[in-house]
């Protein structure tokens, strides 16, 4: 099968998504609230990316915090994508952030106080990330070469267990002087935080290891040999093995690389956002980083945009309480509107296409 | 602990279950057809606020659950639409919806939150609740969990002792079998996904509207049942009466986390509420261990009074999916 599209067929079929998507939500918008006209809501959310709608202009600390939430979703999406291309869902992502996280809070708060230059504790801090992601990605892997569980449900429950220790560990040995609390555990001193642009909650090191996250994944899928054989694995397992490679441990590999890089995203919330380990420390973008993987149908090019764009919406849609009285949620539901018409209409086109090959073929 | 604190305990983890049971049967439905359906989270949390919402509204309890229903059925059949007719991957799909329902259920339902709706009473059955023990434990309860516990036999007789039962183990098993021998495929496998779909979609207003009556948007503690149903189907083995025991004794163990903390000061509250869902997968894990190869190898390798006491407790536990589960299926 052709799956080459012709640039009308590009307008029609994407474009046709996007138009779907709209219209999905402006009706979800006119059913909440009929009296805001729809485009009003979601210009609200496209002006409240880059400015405060209050003051107008343009707002560098609300283009900042874009950044922001860009970086976590583009080390989430970087790492599934290595995971998709061995084709295995990986839904332990959620887990793999918390755990990045906790592993780094657990090297910050071992060295804090130690007489280590700050560089150096949160160099390690942010490596132990990385490894605490990778660790518990390779347990989904081992779980599934080994133990016969799915990846899909082992990652679930990993998911649960992970936020299960992050509630003791805040609740227990990590707790505040005085009492455990949601608020988490004690921020660390300013010399461990990651610093900032100006005035504004951006850290250039952090948009960095976001960037190069990306940058890892992507010139490893698109540029080397071992890209080349994880996605003959994930394509085909059986010929793969035929071929003389073992499918095991390519995906206990890719489970290992993805959930490195996505330990990153963990390690980044704690160093540069939050200071602390927090219950919600994931706040989602495990999931957001799923859906960009989706809509960039598994391919790098155009992950860093879409996630940037997703980054923008969660932004954006912060306005909505303060200015319309309306849940932000609603970022989620346009996000998930988005990747629900995009896999609709391409299912259309792959519909029209075989028809059209069986007609020929007849 | 008294006796009747027991009793009235596990009376609760019966109440407490049957929302769980509603959608693990309706799971367990839509993968014996061969079709996963992983929007159930989503479509609880959308099911129970859609429930509840329509319940205040109007003061009807039936229309609250059976807007549940239409919601559940909706969403199963973009699901069915989208991975049997457009032939996009039922993961993806699943996956997506499970989200964007999720969300919509708090974008929408949020001018509701803290709203107090009416609530199914408990009717307790004449005559029957009267029995000592057991009278408490399965006839003291509103008329949903007579309703799940009266489903999961009725599921159970369907899938094992009727000829559409028969086909529709086919349709899982052999989907190509199933279509030689004149059944439609694709139009069984949507009615299935859709039904499976409106239990799931009952397990919502079950919630809002009796277990955990109202609706409280993000804090409603409804978030991570659907994954829990999905994996008790599972567990399960796709036998309806596995997979309700399986719910009860996640809800069994929900109420002993409750019972125990406060013999373990040391350990948070918070812990001990999620501490059933790594369980979960600890039995997952025996359940598949015996599918593996190397298991297979492993216990050839032993002495064969070991390796037939080991293999014999594995296959008790082992279960094996339905060999079309998740696979598109084309007729020509």
């Amino acid at each position: 099968m052709n799956d080459h599209m012709t640039w009308r067929e590009t307008v029609l079929y994407r474009g046709g998504a996007v138009l779907l998507a709209l219209a999905l939500t402006s009706f979800i918008i006119w059913i909440s609230s009929p009296e805001t006209p729809p485009w009003e809501v979601l210009g609200l959310i496209f002006r409240g990316a880059f400015s405060t709608p209050s003051q107008g202009g343009i707002s560098w600390s609300k283009v900042a915090d874009v950044l922001v939430a860009w970086i976590p979703m583009l080390l989430a999406a970087a790492g599934l994508l290595i995971t998709f291309a061995a084709g295995l869902w990986n839904i332990g992502v959620e887990g793999q952030i918390v755990m990045g996280a906790v592993f780094t809070t657990w090297v910050l708060r071992a060295l804090q106080g130690s007489g280590y230059p700050p560089a150096l504790i949160l160099t390690l801090g942010i490596v132990a990330g990385a490894v605490g992601g990778a660790l518990w990605a390779l347990l989904v892997g081992l779980l599934r070469t080994y133990g016969g569980v799915n990846e899909i449900f082992g990652g679930l429950g990993m998911n649960f267990v992970a936020t299960t220790i992050v509630l003791w560990l805040i609740f227990g040995p990590w707790k505040r002087p005085g009492i455990g609390s949601m608020s988490g555990t004690e921020p660390f001193p300013p010399e461990l935080h990651l610093p900032t642009l100006g005035n504004t909650r951006l850290s250039p090191v952090a948009l960095a290891i976001g960037l190069g996250g990306m940058a890892v994944a992507y010139l490893l899928l698109k540029g080397t040999y071992f890209g080349l054989r994880l996605k003959a694995v994930g394509n085909n397992p059986r010929a793969a093995r035929l071929m003389g490679m073992q499918p095991g441990r390519y995906m206990l590999l890719a489970f290992g690389l993805g959930g490195a890089l996505v330990g990153l995203a963990g390690a980044v919330q704690v160093t540069a956002v939050y200071h602390r380990l927090i219950p919600a420390i994931s706040s989602g973008y495990g999931w957001l980083g799923l859906l960009v993987c989706m809509l960039v149908n598994y391919d790098p090019t155009w992950a860093p945009l879409v996630s940037l764009f997703f980054a923008a919406i969660n932004i954006g849609s912060i306005q909505l309480p303060i200015v319309l009285s309306l849940d932000s949620s609603l970022a989620g539901v346009i996000q998930g509107a988005l990747v629900f018409s995009f896999l609709f209409t391409e299912g259309l086109r792959r519909t029209v296409m075989r028809r059209r090959a069986r007609a020929a073929a007849s | 602990m008294s006796w009747d604190l027991i009793l009235t305990g596990l009376a609760g983890v019966v109440a407490m279950a049957t929302p769980v049971v509603f959608a693990t049967l309706g799971e367990t439905l839509t993968e014996r057809a061969g079709v996963i359906n992983l929007s159930v989270n989503g479509t609880i949390l959308l099911s129970a606020m859609g429930g509840f919402v329509a319940a205040l509204t109007t003061g009807s309890l039936w229309l609250g659950f059976l807007v549940g229903m239409l919601i559940g059925g909706a969403v199963a059949f973009l699901v069915a639409f989208t991975s049997l007719t457009l032939k996009q991957s039922q993961v993806a799909v699943g996956f997506v919806l499970a989200l964007f329902t999720r969300d919509l259920s708090y974008y929408l339902g949020n001018p509701f939150v803290g709203k107090q709706g009416p609530r199914v009473p408990v009717m307790p059955i004449p005559g029957l609740s009267k029995i000592p023990v057991l009278g408490e434990l399965l006839f003291d309860h509103d008329p949903l969990t007579y309703l799940s516990i009266v489903l999961i036999f009725v599921t159970w007789f369907w899938v094992y002792k009727t000829r559409p039962g028969l086909i529709l183990q086919g349709l899982g098993e052999r989907p190509a079998a199933a279509y030689a021998r004149g059944a439609n495929v694709r139009l069984q496998r949507f009615i299935y996904t859709v039904l499976g779909g409106m239990l799931v979609g009952l397990a919502g207003p079950t919630y809002s509207l009796s277990v955990k009556a109202g609706w409280k948007g993000t804090i409603s503690g409804l978030d991570g049942i659907g994954w829990i149903a999905l994996a008790l189907t599972i567990f399960g083995a796709w036998n309806p009466l596995r997979g309700a025991a399986g719910a009860y004794m996640f809800a069994l163990l929900q109420w002993l986390s409750l019972v125990v903390q406060p013999y373990l000061p040391g350990v948070p509250t918070q812990v001990l509420q999620v501490a059933p869902f790594p369980l979960m997968i600890l039995t997952l894990l025996l359940v598949n261990i015996g599918n593996t190869e190397w298991m297979k190898r492993t216990l050839a390798g032993l002495p064969p009074d070991a390796r037939h006491f080991i293999s014999r407790i594995l296959r008790a536990l082992q279960v094996t999916p339905p060999a079309g589960l998740g696979r598109a299926f084309e007729e020509e």
